[in-house]
């Protein structure tokens, strides 16, 4: 492993030299992702394997390029999961890119989101120095969270050699049910039961139909199955729901027109915007397939106290993602500089400028 | 943990910046007379003292923007300070600066039952957002012992935990959005209303930055619904592994208590007295274990708990009766740190985060060190995310004893990184942990760390001399602290 490693670092050390972009990649799974591609592709695919992992400790550690669905099984046969359920999009997906790319999934709202569970980070900074931040423990303080920054910096700030993420016991129960509602009463229902002291680890609307999941104790589970009413699903129809709507595959997704990830303040209105909606994650996010323009959907987002993503298709030329005030993106490229002086990594991936 | 020497305070100076921020600041918002500045030459941590030059109390976001790019223009270091509750000398003064004190900021300025977050200034007690929420039925999870005083801007600082964060986060999990004002006086609105935010995660960054990067004025927080009921065990072991394993079979059970809490026979000892909480005072260890939810939910996790306890060597388990019997199984637990200073004149905190498999061996070892030391320890901790707090009992009055604390509290956190862990968990580094730093840390992640630093406040003016020591500093320490026979800095120039 050693070898992989140092030929990485090697040639991040030449591209540096020679101002080289190079893009990092793991399975490939998130290349639709951001903003377009630039440079030579660096891949982490030498990169395998789970280092360490011990259920009582509610840690696991790989290796960057070990494929997600390897690690799910492995914590699926002790019990375990990664709670914040991020999708793979694609069978190659990989440990480094699901943490590169901070993506998460139905159960985000509830558990938590892929930041919130990393632990530690190795990583290959600009200049080919191998640096750890964080560790496997899940109070710590020593130093600035860098594992966190580098968690959904889209590859922007350095090559991640391994992670450790805390991991979750699987709910003991769990069901699903659906209700008819309009999006206006799906955002207000969802809200109210968010303050309410419910099992609630999923949610989606769309086309008038509202869906909730509960997990937990068989009791809480129980309780909260009588108190909300709806129509409960089977098991299986349940799993491939809200596989569906983690992976995209669901119908909603099968649009030609560009699809806008909204993240907003979890009572905004339903979205005044042409196009059909996907709201999950307790009204906080909003998936939106629709022609408007950039500006119109990011005026949309600020609206909500959130920000928008141009998530599929449509135009990347002006970028993807929200552009930021003055001050931040000054604080932004200033980090870029320190970790990447060189700007060697993924150019242009997260923001046109770096 | 020597005292620094009272500096003389440069007179000249002192004018200039006094003079400088009156144009901002209203008198009696601005002091620099000795017995002035004196209420403020600390904060938890007392061993370490400093008188700073100047005190601003601002009120507004525009004085705090004032201030700070004042004393950018003069280049005078900022500290700011909430509460001065901090355990790791992470307000120290400077001599030579202007002490920010954001407690005036103490304003609540919204609770928003339908989404159920709070907007806060950053004085705020982290207590008082869940008593504004309790009418709503909600609360803010994160409970550091001392939440009755500290600030919800200092728990930013440094990312607070508490006695739930194993199951409700920590402080980085439980908030949304900050205002924050950089050294040259530009604000940053960091985070957003929705759970993520377009960029980098600056959100992240900021929480436990130790008050280095920028001044923070207004803090959003989420509000979890409160559970309908809390129920207890207290399960006692006649054997600091068997209770260390019986922690590791919990979770492996795949249960996450509410609450996970440890304490030796020591702390029962010294604190029963004081709380009267009944404990077993015969065992060499006792497991506090909280489930909480709605009534069925917690009979289940209760039942759960009971039998993987009982089949883990526990000598006697008991079960709260009632609300009252609960909160005394808590009582001795929150009492842990008064107790220390009832039956020892002096006491020194310690804050490392271990792996729980390591949880025997390292009490084991802080047992050998207290003998070789001549010093009590308390261990009371959050034993569900191996978060210790060795609670080392000294005299400061005796010639030589603080010294020997040190040198045991330096070795409790050489013995956390061994295993694996940290040398902080929840109290950050501050003044107190930054040698340890170096051992924790080799030379490229102490320069990330600079230079991540210099990204927000390029001359060093925020919180200068804590949380990250200088790579000559490193240097000079890991002169005297060689490991495994290999120089740790081997690369930098010594002097």
């Amino acid at each position: 492993m050693n070898d992989a490693i140092e030929a990485i670092a090697a040639r991040i050390k030449s591209a540096q030299a020679q101002g080289e972009p190079l893009r990092i990649r793991g399975g490939g799974s998130k290349d639709f992702y951001g903003g377009a591609h630039q440079g030579a592709v660096l891949s982490t695919g030498s990169l395998k394997g789970i280092i360490a992992y011990e259920p009582s400790e509610l840690v696991l550690t790989a290796r960057a390029g070990t494929p997600l669905a390897e690690i799910e099984a492995t914590l699926r046969e002790r019990g375990q999961m990664l709670a914040f359920e991020p999708p793979h999009f694609a069978a190659p997906a990989t440990f480094g890119g699901c943490i590169a790319a901070g993506l998460s999934g139905p159960r985000r709202a509830y558990a938590g989101s892929v930041r919130d569970f990393v632990l530690g980070v190795r990583l290959l900074d600009g200049k080919g120095d191998d640096l750890r931040f964080g560790g496997q423990v899940m109070k710590n303080v020593a130093g600035f969270d860098l594992s966190r920054l580098l968690t959904g910096s889209m590859g922007t700030l350095g090559v991640i050699l391994e992670a450790s993420v805390k991991v979750l016991p699987l709910p003991v129960a769990e069901a699903t049910l659906r209700f008819e509602h309009t999006a206006a009463s799906a955002i207000a229902l969802l809200n109210e039961w968010g303050g309410q002291p419910l099992p609630l680890s999923a949610s989606a609307w769309r086309g008038g139909e509202l869906f909730v999941r509960l997990s937990g104790a068989r009791a809480a589970v129980d309780a909260a199955l009588h108190a909300l009413g709806g129509e409960q699903f089977d098991a299986a129809t349940a799993t491939d729901l809200w596989q569906d709507i983690r992976e995209q595959r669901d119908a909603f997704f099968d649009s030609a027109l560009p699809l806008w990830r909204l993240s907003i303040k979890s009572t905004t209105p339903p979205l005044n915007l042409a196009g059909r909606q996907l709201i999950e994650w307790g009204g906080s996010l909003r998936w939106l397939a629709t022609d408007a323009d950039a500006a119109t959907v990011h005026e949309a987002a600020r609206y909500g106290g959130g920000h928008a993503t141009l998530f599929r298709g449509g135009d990347k030329c002006a970028g993807v993602f929200q552009p930021l005030p003055a001050a931040m993106m000054a604080i932004h490229r200033k980090l870029k500089q320190a970790l990447d002086p060189a700007g060697i990594f993924n150019r242009g991936r997260l923001y046109p400028d770096f | 943990m020597t005292n620094p020497v009272a500096e003389p305070v440069n007179q000249i100076r002192q004018r200039e910046v006094v003079r400088a921020l009156s144009g901002v600041l209203p008198d009696a918002a601005l002091l620099f007379e000795r017995e002035d500045v004196q209420p403020y030459e600390c904060d938890g941590l007392s061993a370490y003292r400093r008188l700073p030059m100047v005190v601003a109390l601002p009120d507004s976001e525009e004085q705090v923007r004032d201030i700070l790019r004042i004393c950018h223009r003069l280049r005078v270091p900022v500290v700011a300070r909430g509460a001065g509750t901090g355990l790791s000398g992470g307000a120290l003064p400077p001599a030579d600066g202007v002490l920010l004190s954001l407690a005036r900021f103490m304003r609540i300025l919204d609770v928003d039952p339908a989404s159920r977050t709070a907007r806060v200034q950053p004085g705020v007690r982290n207590l008082a957002i869940s008593e504004a929420a309790a009418p709503l039925g909600l609360y803010y999870a994160p409970d550091p012992s001392s939440q009755i005083a500290c600030s919800i801007g200092g728990n930013v600082a440094e990312n607070a935990g508490g006695m739930h964060c194993l199951k409700y986060g920590l402080t980085v999990h439980n908030i949304l959005k900050l205002r924050a004002w950089t050294i040259d006086g530009e604000l940053l609105e960091i985070g957003g209303d929705g759970l993520d935010a377009a960029g980098y995660d600056l959100l992240a960054l900021m929480t436990g930055s130790e008050g280095l990067l920028a001044v923070i004025t207004e803090i959003t927080v989420k509000l979890l619904p409160k559970p309908v009921r809390a129920q207890c065990i207290l399960a006692a072991f006649d054997d600091m592994g068997r209770a260390g394993q019986a922690v590791a079979n919990v979770i492996a059970a795949g249960i996450i208590p509410a609450g996970l809490e440890m304490m030796d026979q020591i702390t029962t000892r010294a604190v029963e007295p004081f709380v009267n909480a009944g404990y077993p005072l015969d065992a060499v260890a006792i497991l506090l274990c909280e489930a909480d939810g709605n009534d069925a939910e917690v009979a289940e996790e209760i039942a759960r708990m009971t039998a993987v306890l009982q089949d883990s060597g526990a000598t006697e388990i008991r079960v709260s009766k009632n609300e009252a019997e609960r909160l005394r199984f808590w009582a001795g637990r929150k009492a842990a740190f008064p107790a220390a200073g009832r039956v020892s004149p002096d006491y020194y905190c310690m804050d490392g985060t271990i792996p729980k498999k390591a949880l025997a061996p390292v009490l084991n070892a802080i047992t050998a060190l207290s003998a070789k030391y001549g010093l009590r320890c308390m261990n009371v901790f959050h034993a569900g995310d191996g978060n210790l707090h060795p609670l080392i009992l000294y005299d400061a009055n005796r010639a030589g004893e603080l010294e020997r604390t040190e040198q045991f509290g330096a070795e409790i956190l050489k013995l956390s990184i061994d295993a694996g862990g940290t040398i902080t968990g929840e109290h950050g580094v501050g003044v107190e942990k930054i040698d340890s730093m170096c051992l924790q840390f080799g030379g490229a992640e102490l320069a990330a760390f600079h230079a991540v630093k210099a990204a927000f406040d390029e001359h060093a003016l925020l919180n200068p001399g804590k949380a990250v020591p200088t790579l000559h500093r490193c240097a000079e320490f890991g002169r005297m602290h060689v490991h495994a026979g290999q120089l740790k800095f081997a690369e930098m120039e010594r002097f």
